[in-house]
C-alpha cells in the first residue's frame, strides 16, 4: 500500500498550487451553441472555464456560403479573462459557423466550433 | 493496458479473469481537433498522456467456479515526448475461492510503451501502436496465480470522433469510438503443466459526449454536473488461439458514465460477463483518474523531451 499512499500525499500537497490551471473548455456562448437569433448580433461572446492568453486566442466566422466573414479581431475581455469576444458586422439571415482556438494561462491549447442561425 | 490473457489460465482461478479484463483501464487525456476523448475504464485510449488512475476499484462478477475477487489498482502514464509515452500499472487483489480461505497480494506488473503516430484534427481521428509487457514473478504467483512468465503484446489503438458528420445529422456528431487490438506472446508455453496460449485481444468503447453536444452542436441547457458527462459502453474480449485452448473466449460488456472535470475524472461502469467462461452475475468498477498535465503544467505534466 505504500506505493499507493505516497502518490496521494504528493498530489494532496500539490493541489493548492495547481488549482488555477487547466485546459480551457467552452462553458457557454452568446448566441448559444446551435441557437437561433432573431436579428444580427453585434458580437459573439464565448465564455470558457479558464482564463485565456489573449495573444494566442482567436475566433473566426464563416457565412452561409462557407466563405469567411470579415469581423473584428477576437479579443479577450479585459474585465473577464475567461471571455472571448468577436465583434461582428451586420449579418444577413443565414447559417453561421464560429471556429475558435484558445490557449489557457497554463499554455494548454483547445479548439472548437459551433454554429448559429440569424433569422432576419 | 494488458487485456485479458489466457496465458496461465489453469494456474489462475477462473474468478480472476474478469478482474484481468477490468484492470486494463485506459490512460489517455486526449484531444484531437474539437474532440476530447476521456480515459476509458476497460479499454485503452489511443493517446499518450500524463495521467494517473488512483484508485481503480473493481468488484468482479462471480467467477465460473464460484470465486469472488476485489481489486484495487493504480497506474501512471508519462509522456517522454509529445507522441511517445510509457505506462506502469499494477493492482492489489483479494481473492476468495469458494469454500477456501481468501488470499491477497499484488498481481502482475504491467508496462506499456506507446507511439501515437497519427492525428487528424478535422476528422477527429488518431491511432497509436505500442508494446505491452506483463512481467514474470512481479505478483504473488503461488497464491493469486500471478504470472510466472513474461508476456509481450504488440498493440494497435485507434479513435474516431464523428464531429465531422454533416449538420443534417447533428445528434450523431457527439458520438465517438475508440478501439484496441493486440496479440499476446507469452515467453513460456506452459506454467505448472498448464498451457499459456497466444491470445487475440480486442475491445471497443462507444461514447456519446454530452460536453461535445453542449460545446459544438447544440446548447440544450444541461446543468452541472450533467454537461460534463460522457455515457459509454465498453466491450472487451480475449480469444485463445492455440495450445489446446483455441477458440475459448472471455470478455465483458460494461455500460457506464464518465464525468470529466478540469483536473480529474470519475468513472463508473457495471461489469457484465459476456461469456460463460468469464463468470456470472454482475460486477462494477469505479475509478478516480487525474490529469497530471493540468495539475502540473510546468513540471511533471509536460513531456520529458520537447513539448
Amino acid at each position: 500500500m505504500k506505493r499507493i499512499v505516497m502518490p496521494i500525499a504528493l498530489l494532496a500537497a500539490a493541489l493548492p498550487t495547481a488549482a488555477a490551471f487547466a485546459h480551457a473548455f467552452l462553458d457557454h456562448a452568446v448566441p448559444p451553441v446551435g441557437g437561433t437569433v432573431a436579428a444580427s448580433p453585434t458580437v459573439v461572446q464565448i465564455f470558457y472555464t479558464q482564463a485565456l492568453e489573449p495573444a494566442f486566442s482567436a475566433a473566426t466566422l464563416t457565412g452561409p456560403d462557407s466563405q469567411p466573414v470579415a469581423t473584428g479581431a477576437a479579443t479577450v475581455d479585459p474585465q473577464n479573462p475567461m471571455e472571448l469576444v468577436l465583434r461582428l458586422p451586420k449579418l444577413p439571415p443565414g447559417h453561421y459557423k464560429v471556429s475558435w482556438h484558445v490557449v489557457s494561462v497554463d499554455t494548454h491549447r483547445t479548439e472548437g466550433s459551433f454554429t448559429f442561425d440569424v433569422q432576419q | 493496458m494488458n487485456l485479458t490473457r489466457f496465458a496461465g489460465l489453469a494456474a489462475v482461478p477462473l474468478v480472476a479473469l474478469p478482474s484481468l479484463l477490468a484492470s486494463s483501464a485506459a490512460q489517455a487525456h486526449g484531444f484531437v481537433g474539437d474532440r476530447f476523448f476521456p480515459a476509458t475504464l476497460l479499454t485503452d485510449d489511443p493517446f499518450v498522456a500524463d495521467e494517473m488512475s488512483l484508485p481503480t476499484g473493481v468488484f468482479n462478477p462471480t467467477g465460473p467456479d464460484g470465486s469472488k475477487q476485489i481489486d484495487l489498482g493504480v497506474d501512471i502514464s508519462k509522456r517522454l515526448t509529445s507522441d511517445i509515452g510509457i505506462t506502469i500499472s499494477d493492482q492489489w487483489s483479494h481473492l476468495k475461492p469458494q469454500g477456501m480461505p481468501g488470499v491477497t497480494g499484488l498481481e502482475t506488473l504491467n508496462t506499456v510503451f506507446d507511439w501515437q503516430f497519427f492525428k487528424n484534427a478535422p476528422h477527429e481521428a488518431t491511432a497509436m501502436v505500442g508494446m505491452n509487457a506483463s512481467w514474470a514473478h512481479t505478483g504473488r504467483v503461488a497464491a493469486l496465480g500471478a504470472d510466472d512468465f513474461t508476456t509481450l503484446s504488440p498493440l494497435l489503438d485507434f479513435g474516431k470522433g464523428f464531429g465531422d458528420l454533416p449538420d443534417s445529422v447533428p445528434w450523431l456528431r457527439p458520438f465517438a469510438i475508440t478501439g484496441n487490438l493486440s496479440v499476446d506472446f507469452p515467453t513460456k508455453t506452459q506454467s505448472a503443466g498448464n498451457p499459456n496460449p497466444n491470445n487475440f485481444n480486442y475491445g471497443f468503447a462507444f461514447e456519446y459526449s454530452l460536453p461535445y453536444l453542449q460545446q459544438n452542436v447544440k446548447d440544450i441547457g444541461l446543468p452541472d454536473p450533467f454537461k460534463w458527462m460522457i455515457p459509454l459502453v465498453e466491450i472487451s474480449y480475449s480469444t485463445a488461439l492455440n495450445r489446446g485452448q483455441a477458440g475459448q473466449k472471455i470478455g465483458t460488456i460494461q455500460p457506464g458514465i464518465i464525468w470529466s472535470g478540469q483536473y480529474f475524472q470519475i468513472g463508473a461502469e457495471a461489469i457484465i460477463p459476456a461469456t460463460r467462461l468469464t463468470g456470472h452475475g454482475y460486477g462494477g468498477i469505479v475509478q478516480l483518474h487525474f490529469y497530471l498535465d493540468d495539475m502540473f503544467p510546468n513540471s511533471f505534466g509536460r513531456p520529458l523531451l520537447g513539448d
